[in-house]
């Protein structure tokens, strides 16, 4: 362990905890001591932290802040969803794991896209407005989906006559096909599989916490990677000073938009498995609300911390649902947290009085500013 | 064609609400250069105020109005200082989410406070309408307040930055912190005073709104608050004119789109009018350009 350097000791560490955590929950699964609404609570959990994860590179290694993060957890549900029903009843792929990781995949992709056309004008802009624009996109988004009519035509084997000879006829498979339709309702006879206010009805589940922990696992690896490449320290100087790190021949939009559109694929890949864990996903479970909540995950565990995003990604999740009785505190509760750890980690005031109070926490104070 | 005007009237009618708030919105970014995220939210309690006093105090509509001011007044004051002061001078970021806070923190306190049940509204300026081609065209007693009080507020914030004498040191303290701080000014209570002031044009607003759209609860300010927002860097951030063209503006397109594209998307083009201003001119309609200082 000499020979490893502390960021390397530290991303181990990361692993560590997560593939600990993993093991301790299967092993309470396979006791059946887990109770029925925690288990429930599983998926929800890898989501959440595959969502605060991706949010913290962009929000504290590429320091923009991006208020529309549930917007590409959208287009990844609803692209995984619409795959999923697809695969299965025109490629015929019944494998529920290989059907869910490629919904992933297709989740990712299509959130990649959307990062790009989102990332291409936002970047341009900076600070506040940068902010509002992502949350102009994430609204943007849901608004869309509210209209938005999928469906599936069925597929059906057809005969054609040969033009040259009419007695022989040839046999032609035609797969089920897709109907993307904006605004108008859907042929009743076609399996609608996305119905606009009311969301996607209908969903198979087929999530699973294994797979959700295979994320997060995948998450850590590309995003620990990328901030200690070369690429990542690149973002992290245009973070701590754009003008320099432009005079220093970084160039400013790709980097940036590297780490913009990483977080958007990563996010996407959760909203797959997200949609996929509830037979019922409506535009509205992506509100503004979502991106804030996924936001207070990144800041309470510390903006640019990987592991902190985790550890509060995990306890704000199950706490709500242990907290049942006080729930119409919860939120409250959340908002007085957050001003407050704001409060205590950027004001100087604030941090002067609790080192006077408690020399020790000097240390602590100094690696707060350096974070 | 009178559909058309009737349409015209009321996206004037609610851009003149955004304008009212996007002032609030513009004075405060342009003092404290902060995006103050819980404006929305005080525009809610503003209504709320307003409804307790004619509904369960039975106050006359002025009084409530006057009560719902002072309140929110109070309040603004109370959040900077609480909430903002502290940060003067840390990082945006840290100081946009604090604020995201103090909206959450509003609105979960409305919840337990007023119950999330939606309380219908009671217009307090139900003083009849005015119809037009033979009836036609009816143009509600609100709508013409709402355009009033707009042209009222405007043109007394005009009046009161550019001849008063706190006017002036809002003005200096938006230009140059230290340089104002200097000439005497005292910075601190500049910047609680355009809270002050915005908090109350957002009471006004709040009203206002909530008697055109009789539905309150506590999320009714928050998606008025983003789009005033909008069209506050619509006109140009920091700029008194603009946020009332921007308002206006906004209004009149959101409910153009949704009379004549699509209800679902009426938000929708609202946003988009905002990324592709932003997109064309960064600094709005009537924004200043400022230049970037190594």
């Amino acid at each position: 362990m000499k020979k490893l350097n502390k960021t390397t000791k530290s991303n181990f560490i990361t692993y560590a905890i997560v593939i600990l955590a993993f093991i301790i929950c299967q092993s309470l699964i396979s006791a059946g001591s887990m109770t029925r609404s925690l288990k429930g609570q599983l998926v929800p959990i890898c989501v959440y932290i595959v969502m605060a994860v991706s949010l913290n590179l962009t929000v504290g290694i590429s320091g923009e802040l991006s208020l529309g993060h549930a917007g590409f957890m959208s287009v990844g549900a609803f692209a995984g969803i619409v795959f999923s029903a697809w695969a299965q009843a025109a490629l015929g792929i019944e494998n529920t794991i290989v059907r869910l990781l490629l919904c992933m995949v297709i989740g990712g992709i299509f959130a990649g896209i959307a990062g790009v056309l989102i990332g291409i004008p936002v970047l341009r802009l900076r600070g506040d407005y940068l902010a509002i624009v992502t949350l102009a996109f994430g609204e943007i988004i849901r608004n869309v989906f509210n209209c938005l009519y999928i469906s599936l035509i069925p597929g059906s084997v057809q005969y054609v006559a040969d033009a040259a000879n009419p007695e022989v006829f040839t046999k032609t498979q035609v797969l089920d096909r897709l109907n993307i339709a904006f605004n108008t309702t859907p042929n009743a006879d076609w399996n609608i599989i996305v119905n606009g206010p009311a969301g996607a009805t209908g969903v198979t589940k087929i999530a699973t916490f294994t797979v959700g922990f295979a994320l997060i696992l995948f998450t850590l690896v590309v995003v620990l990677n990328l901030i200690n490449s070369r690429s990542g320290r690149a973002i992290m100087a245009i973070r701590d000073n754009r003008i320099a790190a432009e005079s220093m021949g970084i160039n400013v939009t790709k980097y940036k938009m590297m780490a913009f559109v990483t977080s958007a694929v990563l996010a996407g890949m959760a909203g797959a498995l997200y949609g996929l864990n509830y037979s019922t996903v409506t535009a509205s479970k992506f509100k503004f609300d979502t991106s804030i909540t996924v936001l207070v995950f990144v800041v309470l565990g510390g903006i640019g911390n990987i592991r902190g995003s985790i550890i509060a990604a995990t306890l704000l999740t199950v706490l709500p649902e242990m907290l049942r009785a006080f729930s119409d505190y919860r939120m409250l509760i959340y908002a007085i947290v957050l001003i407050v750890v704001m409060l205590a980690t950027n004001s100087p005031q604030i941090r002067q009085l609790v080192e006077r109070i408690i020399p020790k926490r000097r240390k602590a104070g100094k690696e707060g500013e350096a974070a | 064609m009178t559909l058309f005007l009737s349409y015209l009237i009321n996206g004037i009618s609610l851009g003149s609400v955004y304008a009212i708030i996007a002032l609030g919105y513009t004075m405060v970014y342009g003092i404290a250069k902060m995006l103050n995220f819980a404006h929305g939210d005080v525009i809610m309690i503003g209504a709320y105020i307003s409804f307790c006093a004619t509904q369960y105090m039975g106050m006359p509509a002025i009084v409530s109005v006057l009560m719902a001011m002072a309140v929110c007044t109070v309040l603004g004051i109370v959040i900077e200082g609480l909430a903002y002061r502290p940060l003067r001078q840390a990082a945006s970021l840290a100081v946009l989410i604090t604020a995201i806070g103090v909206s959450y923190f509003l609105q979960n306190m409305a919840l337990l406070i007023w119950g999330a049940n939606p309380k219908s509204f009671s217009s307090v300026f139900d003083v009849g309408s005015i119809s037009l081609f033979s009836g036609k065209l009816l143009i509600s007693s609100e709508t013409i307040l709402t355009v009033l009080a707009n042209i009222v507020i405007m043109i007394a914030l005009t009046l009161f930055t550019g001849k008063t004498k706190i006017g002036k040191a809002m003005r200096a303290v938006s230009e140059d912190k230290g340089a104002a701080e200097l000439m005497g000014i005292n910075v601190n209570a500049t910047i609680s005073m355009t809270f002050a002031i915005g908090s109350a044009l957002a009471a006004i607003a709040g009203v206002l709104l909530c008697s055109a759209y009789p539905t309150l609860q506590p999320t009714t300010g928050s998606m008025p608050g983003i789009k005033a927002f909008t069209a506050a860097v619509f006109g140009g951030i920091g700029s008194i004119p603009g946020a009332m063209i921007g308002g206006l503006l906004l209004g009149v397109i959101e409910i153009l789109g949704k009379a004549y594209v699509s209800t679902e998307l009426g938000d929708a083009f609202v946003f988009a009018v905002l990324i592709v201003v932003l997109l064309v001119k960064p600094t709005g309609l009537l924004g200043k350009q400022v230049h970037e200082k190594v």
